[in-house]
């Protein structure tokens, strides 16, 4: 199966993307992610005004197989979480790097970013992650 | 559905029993806020309601009634002498409020089964309080969590948790403080010992471990694992839900353990939820013993006054050198260990499961119990060998009582591990454990227990090869699966958005 990437976003080993706008970033699951995880029942995000390390825990998404943790791209504080996904978290499902987007972030450190992989790097990380689940 | 809710059988007025006439003067009733008439209760005659309890569990899968290989649940046949044990007129008309030498037979039977799970682990004391494998569970871990405070080291806040783990393992972990450290798991489906070492330090409160782990497989590195863990001054915890597939072969004690839970309702033959609740005791080695949780049942050699007890109890004798009214005999009581976390249930756990756990050990003894294992890990390695040719077995080792194998068949890319499990239910079977351990994609945890004849798991065999088949040559019959059942497929993503908790009668 062809894993799907966006151009414009960074990626990490455990499958969140992030993507810079100005200052802010908005972070959300790749869709290799969504696609291991079927059908996401429920989302629970962070408040807006949390602040976060890189790499902590600051949301649970939860699908008839599994609950999973996501952790946090890059540090910085939480300005905005997508409320649209309480009601219809199938968005995620549909399009994760736009509409099933978790959270916008006022960035600590830009430069985190930039060690991320890019999506060319990230899409060969997710198909190898794929095979070896099967080996 | 095709059995209404009682709340649709009933009708105003119809009732069950007719009460005689009141001949006593009226009380006073409490005032109203304390009394509600707007309960909606239903009113059904005693042939409704035993007609409408009889169906719905005709609707019921149970181990009574097919085959059950819900793997890591242990789903054996239950025997049905348990039942006729606990439901002795002298256990069941006993309260737990009554007089400590009034109930002398209770607690020796609990001081026994304490013994004989002691006898089983290789541990030095076991606890009966906890109600479920997750209690016992949170019951090792505090007493970790105690064990390191006792001692002043209180920077040790990591418990260590393989990515193979039943999912109580991390959810005990936050509820008794600590922060879970996931460890990866190697390709043969052991602890990464490299990953293991590079997380040991002297922040480590523990780890937690099953063994075998949920794919069915004895790590073959366990004594390094917990003789690493223990050189950096932490514990290991024991997840006992697999105990069924070392029975009489090896004690957890001996492999390095220092705290687990059994879970009587698994391999201890008590039923699961329905028929009674859990018991999740736990046991310790001698460096968490004393910190159990209570009360728990002491025994010591006593004169024993013969107007205390009614019968005879153990091995009392009448020797020449007690007072004529005194015997010599053991005598059992409840008491709280020395650093114990604890109570954890009221009163002394769930007494009735302890019964029924008590005589399936004494009916098999210890002979009998080691053949328990050999059967289950043995009818476990005879449907993986078969099953391997019909679907993917990602870890290819000799399995212990359980193994995963991944619900994917070639030629049916559309085929899920749930559209499989659904077409078992026509089969007259129970689905296996779906989709977990996560680190098998699609998986299907298979334990099929000992007490299935080869008739059974054959029976099973060509059930899943036929549906291999099915998958090839018609998708549809599996993904719209299952057809016999009393319902078709349910939508699990609709009923997981929008919950609907209570049922309401219309306009309302």
């Amino acid at each position: 199966m062809a894993v799907k990437v966006h151009p414009d976003c960074r990626y990490t080993k455990s499958h969140e993307w992030v993507r810079m706008e100005g200052e802010h970033a908005y972070a959300g699951i790749t869709d290799y992610a969504q696609t291991q995880l079927s059908d996401i029942v429920y989302v629970e995000l962070p408040e807006p005004g949390d602040s976060f390390s890189q790499g902590e825990i600051y949301a649970v998404v939860e699908s008839v197989k599994a609950a999973s943790d996501c952790y946090l791209p890059v540090a910085g504080e939480i300005v905005e979480i997508n409320e649209e996904l309480e009601d219809t978290p199938d968005l995620v499902n549909q399009d994760c790097y736009g509409e099933g987007w978790f959270v916008r972030i006022l960035v600590e450190d830009p430069d985190e970013v930039e060690d991320l992989m890019d999506a060319e790097e990230y899409r060969q990380f997710a198909e190898e992650a794929e095979e070896e689940g099967a080996h | 559905m095709t059995e209404p809710i009682i709340y649709e059988l009933g009708a105003p007025g119809r009732c069950a029993a007719r009460l005689p006439d009141l001949d006593v003067p009226r009380a006073e009733l409490p005032p109203a806020p304390l009394l509600r008439d707007d309960l909606n209760l239903p009113e059904v005659t005693e042939g409704d309601l035993m007609r409408h309890y009889v169906h719905l569990s005709q609707m019921n899968h149970g181990v009574d009634v097919g085959f059950y290989p819900l793997g890591s649940c242990t789903m054996k046949y239950n025997p049905k002498i348990n039942e006729d044990m606990a439901r002795l007129p002298g256990l069941v008309e006993t309260h737990p409020y009554q007089p400590e030498e009034t109930v002398q037979g209770n607690l020796r039977l609990m001081y026994e089964l304490q013994e004989a799970l002691k006898a089983i682990t290789g541990f030095t004391a076991v606890s009966l309080q906890p109600a479920a494998g997750a209690h016992g569970e949170l019951a090792g871990v505090l007493m970790i969590r105690n064990y390191h405070q006792s001692r002043g080291d209180t920077q040790r806040t990591l418990m260590l948790i393989p990515d193979s783990a039943h999912g109580t393992n991390p959810a005990t972990t936050a509820m008794a403080g600590f922060e879970m450290v996931e460890l990866k798991s190697d390709n043969r489906g052991n602890v990464d010992l490299d990953d293991l070492r590079a997380h040991l330090s002297d922040r480590v409160a523990g780890m937690m471990l099953t063994n075998p782990n949920t794919l069915g497989l004895f790590d073959e590195n366990i004594l390094e694992i917990t003789r690493l863990v223990h050189e950096a001054g932490g514990l290991m915890y024991g997840d006992g839900a697999n105990m069924n597939a070392l029975l009489g072969i090896t004690k957890p004690a001996e492999t390095g353990f220092d705290v687990m839970h059994l879970n009587l309702h698994k391999t201890f033959s008590t039923p699961h939820g329905g028929g009674g609740p859990g018991s999740g005791p736990v046991g310790a080695s001698p460096a968490l013993a004393e910190f159990v949780p209570g009360p728990i049942v002491y025994a010591e050699e006593a004169l024993i006054a013969e107007d205390e007890v009614d019968a005879e109890n153990g091995n009392g004798n009448n020797a020449a050198d007690s007072p004529s009214e005194y015997h010599r005999g053991t005598w059992y009581s409840l008491r709280m260990p020395p650093q114990s976390i604890g109570r954890l249930k009221s009163f002394y756990g769930h007494f009735g499961v302890m019964v029924r756990a008590y005589t399936y050990i004494r009916m098999l003894g210890a002979a009998g119990l080691l053949e328990v294992t050999e059967a289950a890990v043995l009818n476990a390695n005879y449907l993986q060998v078969i099953l391997k040719e019909v679907y993917p077995l990602s870890y290819d080792r000799t399995c212990m009582h359980e193994f995963v194998l991944r619900g994917e068949v070639e030629e049916a890319p559309d085929i899920r591990a749930l559209d499989i499990s659904k077409r078992l239910i026509d089969y007259g079977m129970h689905p296996p454990t779906n989709y977990f351990p996560l680190i098998v994609p699609e998986a299907l945890m298979i334990e099929p227990t000992e007490t299935e004849s080869k008739r059974t798991l054959d029976a099973f065999v060509d059930a899943m090869t036929k549906i291999a088949e099915e998958a090839r040559t018609n998708p549809e019959l599996l993904h719209e699966a299952p057809h016999k059942a009393p319902v078709t497929r349910l939508d699990e993503v609709r009923a997981a958005r929008n919950l609907i908790l209570r049922w309401q009668p219309d306009g309302e």
